[in-house]
């Protein structure tokens, strides 16, 4: 039967055609910057906070959050690759982008080491560089940056694990030709806080490949932003998260095409269970004039499972030329409601199985499309575990 | 012989005003081999007796009683009642978005048949089946029920009849919205379930039209939340002439 709560709400998406005299980032309130004093603190109106409870940041967003936490970060990496912590000094970081909110200009302020990963020219790894980050309580200011020389291929697996209130700046740099596949694991306790910009320069003829799965944290707000150095870059960008009760989990997306004939493909998907289950999905694409033969296409798919949870999607694709090859977004939350439980219970199915059936479903094509044979296994394991703990 | 016993049921859904009162006491014995037409006009309360004995949850039963070979059907959970041997063919069957129908139909025959299918044999059965309900195989590969049209839907129910093979099966208004070939083909599919003679038929409907290709052994006029009046094929013949007007004059539940 229908019921009459809200199961959370998809917003239009907006395209907008012609000169656009908004900023480049047409919903960030501030101009990027490295510092912090740069951003005013935010009151939670702005168009980039309106959706985040500020009040369980931690005090991440007003200055008021010292670093006194720790984080235990092992980087396993195949022969070849470079593992090494610098002093903020160093002249390698910062490139891929600036911060472009108030916490990710407070993590660039506060950090003092930064890891960095580089896999040298022409090296194409044979197993994936392994990146574990477990948080053993306390505020934490991070920085990494993972650079790959051209023609090189890699694929780069960062795990959050444990107990932390982090905000990060994670910068890849994506030599020409290169081929970086990076998985970003938030598999938190839910007592973790985690806001992290990830700002990818994508050079020419590269292939950025993003996938982002966030399962745990209390509030997990994650920024992945693309930038072309090159024509003939590829970037594409994967989530998936399955948001629990009073969880918060953000994943807002910027792809800035402002350089011709590159293309970008988005696909987020979630799955939302219990009261207070807040998603929010932004996809920001903006092509700018310059960028002729850009093709792009975005999507986001919530499945709400039970009343109480919320979704807010907005897709927002800005084109500033009619000279492309393509550009389209679709976003849709759709709930499994009592009667879809019934069709199945009438064909034998028991409720749980019933469920699980509809979720994994639901991911298992987007799975299919990361194309990721070991990460598969884990990630439809781990949507098996979601789904048992909250049924349980 | 599987039985299927209904006595005095009387079923209520929560309205905005209160519990409102559909089934009346409904009084009604279906034998596997058998096949019951039950006839009545919109709102009579056709619907609500098919959902109320797959346990929809949506309606609430207040008195009565129905078994199948003597187990308290009642009593069951809606997927319990599935795997007992009761199937309900939708008036307006759910989209499931996420599901395919391969995989849909194989858990659901998994569940029903307490083990799962061979493979082998399985994709084959599915196939002839689908190819003589005139569906292309490639609706194996969609998400269940979503943008079939009405007519894919029907078939789409009867394709899991002829493969979950119920003790009884309810079909309720199978007939609707269905094309003269799409009736036909779908008919075929009941009858050969029916041919078995391990099936006893629930036929609602409204309309006397599918009555010239499913013959029904009894028919049942529904009106007001219960049946009013039982017969032979004939009466069929009777309600197309008159219509149901003679049942619903003062007797309407309104
Ligand atoms: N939630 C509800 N609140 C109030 N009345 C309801 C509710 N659900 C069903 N009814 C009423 O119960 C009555 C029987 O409905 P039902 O769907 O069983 O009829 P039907 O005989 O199947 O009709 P049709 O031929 O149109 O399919 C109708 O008058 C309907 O409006
Ligand atoms: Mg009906």
């Amino acid at each position: 039967m229908a019921t009459s709560i809200p199961a959370g709400s998809t917003t239009d998406g907006a395209i907008q055609v012609g000169q656009s005299a908004q900023p480049a980032d047409a919903r960030v309130s501030a101009a990027a910057s490295y510092d912090v004093a740069d951003f005013p603190v935010p009151h939670g109106r702005e168009e980039e906070w309106r959706f985040t409870p500020l009040d369980r940041l931690r005090g991440l967003h007003d200055g008021t959050a010292e670093a006194t936490g720790g984080l235990r970060v092992e980087v396993a990496a195949p022969e070849g690759v470079t593992v090494e912590t610098v002093d903020r000094g160093d002249t390698r970081l910062g490139r891929a982008g600036k911060p472009v909110d108030r916490v990710a200009a407070q993590a660039y302020s506060a950090f003092e080491k930064a890891s960095v990963v580089t896999v040298p020219k022409d090296a194409v790894l044979s197993e994936p560089v392994r990146i574990t980050v477990h948080g053993e309580g306390g505020t934490v200011y991070a920085h990494q940056l993972v650079e790959v020389g051209r023609f090189a291929e890699a694929v780069v697996v960062i795990d959050h694990t444990g107990d932390a209130t982090l905000a990060a700046n994670v910068e890849f740099v994506v030599g020409e030709g290169a081929k970086l596949t990076v998985v970003s694991v938030q598999d938190w306790d839910d007592t973790a806080v985690h806001v992290a910009q990830h700002t990818a320069l994508v050079g020419r003829d590269a292939t950025f490949k993003s996938v982002v799965v966030t399962f745990g944290g209390d509030l997990v707000r994650l920024h992945p932003r693309v930038v072309y150095g090159g024509t003939g870059g590829e970037a594409e960008l994967y989530g998936l998260y399955f948001t629990d009760n009073g969880q918060h989990q953000e994943h807002r997306l910027f792809i800035d095409h402002d350089t011709p004939h590159c293309r970008s493909n988005v696909a987020y998907k979630g799955a939302l269970q219990g009261q207070d289950a807040h998603a929010v999905w932004i996809g920001d694409v903006l092509i700018r004039a310059v960028a002729q033969g850009t093709d792009t296409y975005e999507l986001n798919r919530n499945l709400v499972l039970t009343d109480g949870a919320r979704v807010d999607s907005v897709p927002n694709l800005e084109i500033e030329t009619g000279e492309i090859v393509g550009a389209g977004h679709a976003s849709a939350t759709g709930r499994f409601d009592d009667e879809q439980l019934f069709y199945l219970m009438a064909r034998g199915i028991p409720a749980d199985e019933a469920r699980r059936l509809v979720v994994r479903g639901f991911f298992a094509e987007l799975v299919q499309q990361i194309g990721l044979a070991d990460l598969e296994e884990r990630l439809l394991a781990k949507i098996e575990q979601e789904l048992e703990a909250s049924v349980g | 012989m599987a039985t299927l016993e209904i006595h005095d049921l009387h079923v209520s859904v929560e309205a905005e005003n209160g519990p409102r009162e559909i089934l009346r006491g409904v009084d009604l014995t279906v034998k596997q081999g058998e096949t019951h037409a039950i006839m009545g006009p919109n709102g009579s309360g056709k619907s609500t007796l098919a959902y109320s004995l797959a346990g929809h949850p949506k309606y609430t039963v207040t008195g009565g009683t129905v078994t199948l070979d003597g187990e308290d059907v009642l009593a069951m959970s809606v997927d319990e009642r599935a795997r007992a041997g009761v199937f309900l063919a939708m008036q307006y069957p759910v989209e499931v978005p996420g599901v395919s129908v391969s995989n849909f139909l194989r858990t659901s025959a998994t569940a029903v048949r307490g083990e799962a299918p061979k493979l082998r044999t399985w994709v084959k059965e599915v196939k002839e089946t689908m190819e003589a309900l005139h569906m292309d195989a490639s609706f194996a590969e969609r998400n269940v029920n979503e943008g079939f049209s009405g007519g894919e839907k029907k078939r789409h129910e009867i394709l899991q009849l002829e493969l979950l093979k119920p003790k009884i099966a309810i079909l309720d208004e199978t007939d609707s919205g269905l094309d003269v070939d799409a009736l036909r083909i779908v008919s075929e599919g009941v009858n050969r379930v029916r041919e078995t003679g391990t099936v006893g038929t629930l036929l609602i409907t409204h309309y006397t039209r599918i009555l010239r290709y499913i013959k029904p052994d009894y028919v049942h006029v529904f009106a007001a939340g219960r049946i009013a009046e039982s017969g032979g094929a004939e009466l069929a013949d009777k309600l197309e002439n008159e219509g149901y007007e003679a049942y619903t004059k003062g007797g309407a539940s309104e």
